[in-house]
């Protein structure tokens, strides 16, 4: 019984991880490339769920409601580089913690406006609905293990896309130095376009997936940007490999922590008090684990080289 | 009247050759009442401001102004750190946090003398600050702002699982601190000026550090930190001080906020507040002092205003904030600056 609890909060914390990479894919490159603090990255994640909602409501069906929220929330992200973003790569990081919150205050109440302030719900899909028996006795929802396919999947096509594609080159010259790809003749603000672009429909899709699972409210991406913000700087500021190690740990240790830190605790103290300090330290688990990375290694756990 | 010729604006040319220094000062400065115009213009505005309420008779005036008041004194702590030191606080929030919970925490085990409740607030305030200081100075740029962050979040989960101490609901206080042994306090007009009193008090405080050898230190390690170490300075040290320093006054506005309000909420500390901080520094104009408490007065008192007009008032106050970072360089204080 214990061992299934823990495979099923492992593969919850595998799924969470996976929602947390794609949010901070966009989030570290957007960051390294163009040192760029990027407060509204949250929002994007709550405009795709927002997105996939309204096509799903109206196509009826998630699949296409998903394959029309792609496109819509990469729009979205350039129309907002276009009218802000493009016009604060050159000012300082408070500058852009400023206008950035502001676009948040804007886009969480422009949903509210919209859409109205209470939780909406996606139907999960009919061909990804209910559980599967993985072995004797262990069932988990197709639709989250869908989601760690997926996710898993857009890994390995970012994974080839940094490494092994132009473009890709461009953006890994543009986290080491961007000033010197821009000096050998890049157009480095187009490069910026796409690498925010691209971040934007990353976050967009991360928001659709988990639509279906989790309510689809305003402000849902606030806590997800802060944890993003701890994956990439926990990973390395600009090291998609990073963010992607970096957001399986993150997921694992607070999905598990939430769980198990009473009962880990309850083999030191008495039962009483280990599920009261359980209980307080667990939400803390990942801060303490971000302090800690950064004392001992203050560019993260893989620095981009400069 | 604006440009108040506070030290600040002098800054760079003063800071990059610290050696300049003594100079400076030692060239003829305009009297008091000059230099400090727009502080003092606005603390005579607070002074007489519940004499202007009364003919309104509206509580919700005075309360919003010592709301406001008591922002200013979080916002000019953390204008020390960040607008004289650049080093960017992201969790500035958590000192304001443990301010209101030493408050609340006395309150709920019976202690409500008010400085008893005060000598703890910045105690604490003081090792937290000193521990996390300590800790996060060790990191540069970037990383500092993240790793404030993640303390200011560890003090925000550790305040939600306070069961004991209402956890995320938040506590009601029984009643505001005691003076002696009397509620005096529950009197709006001397509570007032009891925040004003603290308000003029932590200005003229922070105005003495920042014009002082030690503020000289900060802002040349500002400017830049090597050269401070090579004239034989540790930048360290001074920044951990003004760390701690930053972090007492912020506990004390958290201290004044819990007694307004008689209740205190994890809500207090989200990374939210924390922002918010930052910008009523930054909208104000940071590096000034007079910045921060104008940035607190204008944030608060927009949001009250658009809250009026319309309740879906963020839509123009977000667009607000990003007209400021694009085309008010310096905040509002720099913005009249130029204009002049």
């Amino acid at each position: 019984m214990y061992t299934t609890l823990i495979l099923v909060q492992t593969l919850n914390g595998l799924q969470f991880g996976i929602i947390l990479f794609l949010i901070a894919a966009g989030l570290t490159l957007v960051f390294g490339v163009m040192d760029f603090i990027n407060l509204a990255h949250g929002v994007q994640y709550m405009i795709g769920a927002y997105f996939a909602f309204a096509f799903t409501t109206w196509t009826g069906n998630f699949g296409l409601g998903l394959l029309l929220a792609l496109p819509t929330a990469l729009a979205f992200g350039l129309l907002l580089e276009a009218l802000v973003f493009r016009h604060l790569y050159d000012k300082d990081h408070l500058e852009q913690v400023l206008a950035t919150f502001g676009i948040i205050l804007f886009l969480n109440q422009g949903v509210k406006v919209i859409w109205g302030s209470s939780p909406l719900f996606v139907p999960v899909p009919d061909f990804l609905q209910g559980s599967i028996v993985l072995f004797e006795g262990f069932f988990y929802p197709v639709y989250r293990l869908a989601i760690i396919g997926a996710g898993l999947a857009v890994a390995a096509l970012l994974y080839v896309l940094v490494n092994y594609t132009r473009a890709g080159m461009l953006v890994r010259a543009g986290a080491t130095n961007a000033k010197m790809v821009a000096a050998l003749g890049v157009d480095i603000r187009r490069l910026f376009m796409i690498v925010f672009g691209f971040g934007a429909m990353l976050a967009g899709f991360a928001g659709a997936m988990v639509a279906p699972i989790l309510s689809v409210e305003p402000g849902m991406g606030d806590n997800l940007l802060i944890l993003a913000f701890v994956v990439i700087v926990i990973g390395g500021i600009g090291s998609i490999r990073g963010a992607f190690l970096a957001a399986l740990i993150i997921g694992l240790v607070d999905t598990l922590g939430r769980t198990f830190a009473g009962d880990v605790l309850r083999l030191f103290l008495e039962p009483g008090a280990a599920s009261t300090i359980g209980r307080a330290v667990a939400p803390m688990l990942i801060y303490i684990l971000m302090a800690a990375v950064l004392f001992f290694r203050p560019a993260g756990l893989f620095p981009v080289k400069r | 009247m604006l440009d108040t010729a506070s030290p600040a604006a002098k800054a760079p040319a003063t800071a990059t050759t610290p050696a300049d220094a003594p100079a400076a000062s030692a060239a003829p400065r305009p009297p008091l009442w000059r230099r400090e115009a727009l502080a003092l213009a606005l603390f005579a505005f607070f002074a007489v401001a519940p004499a202007i309420a009364q003919v309104g008779a509206e509580g919700y005036l005075l309360s919003l102004v010592i709301r406001a008041m008591i922002f200013a004194i979080a916002a000019l702590s953390l204008d020390l750190i960040l607008g004289y030191g650049a080093l960017v606080s992201f969790g500035h929030a958590a000192f304001v946090g443990i301010g209101c919970y030493a408050v609340g925490i006395l309150m709920a085990h019976a202690v409500p003398d008010i400085f008893v409740q005060l000598l703890v607030t910045l105690v604490a305030s003081a090792l937290f600050a000193f521990v996390t200081g300590a800790i996060s100075l060790r990191t540069k740029g970037v990383y500092f702002i993240m790793i404030t962050l993640a303390f200011g979040q560890m003090v925000y989960f550790l305040t939600t699982s306070l069961a004991p101490y209402g956890g995320d609901d938040g506590l009601t206080l029984p009643s505001r601190s005691t003076v002696l042994g009397t509620d005096v306090l529950e009197n709006d007009t001397v509570f007032y000026y009891l925040v004003l009193a603290c308000l003029v008090g932590v200005y003229a405080l922070l105005r003495a550090i920042v014009g002082s050898r030690f503020g000289r230190v900060l802002r040349g390690t500002k400017e830049n930190a090597v050269r401070m170490q090579a004239i034989g300075y540790d930048p360290y040290r001074y920044q951990l001080a003004a760390y701690v320093i930053a972090g007492m006054i912020a506990g004390l506005a958290g201290f004044l906020l819990a007694n307004q309000l008689e209740f205190v909420s994890p809500a207090f500390i989200s990374w939210q507040r924390s922002g918010e901080l930052i910008i009523m520094v930054v909208l104000g104009g940071m590096g000034t002092l007079t910045g921060a408490i104008v940035g607190a007065m204008s944030f608060l008192f927009l949001e009250e205003i658009l809250a009026r007009i319309t309740q879906d008032w963020k839509l123009i106050f977000g667009p607000l904030l990003v007209l400021v970072a694009l085309f008010a360089r310096g905040g509002i204080l720099g913005f009249f600056r130029r204009a002049k």
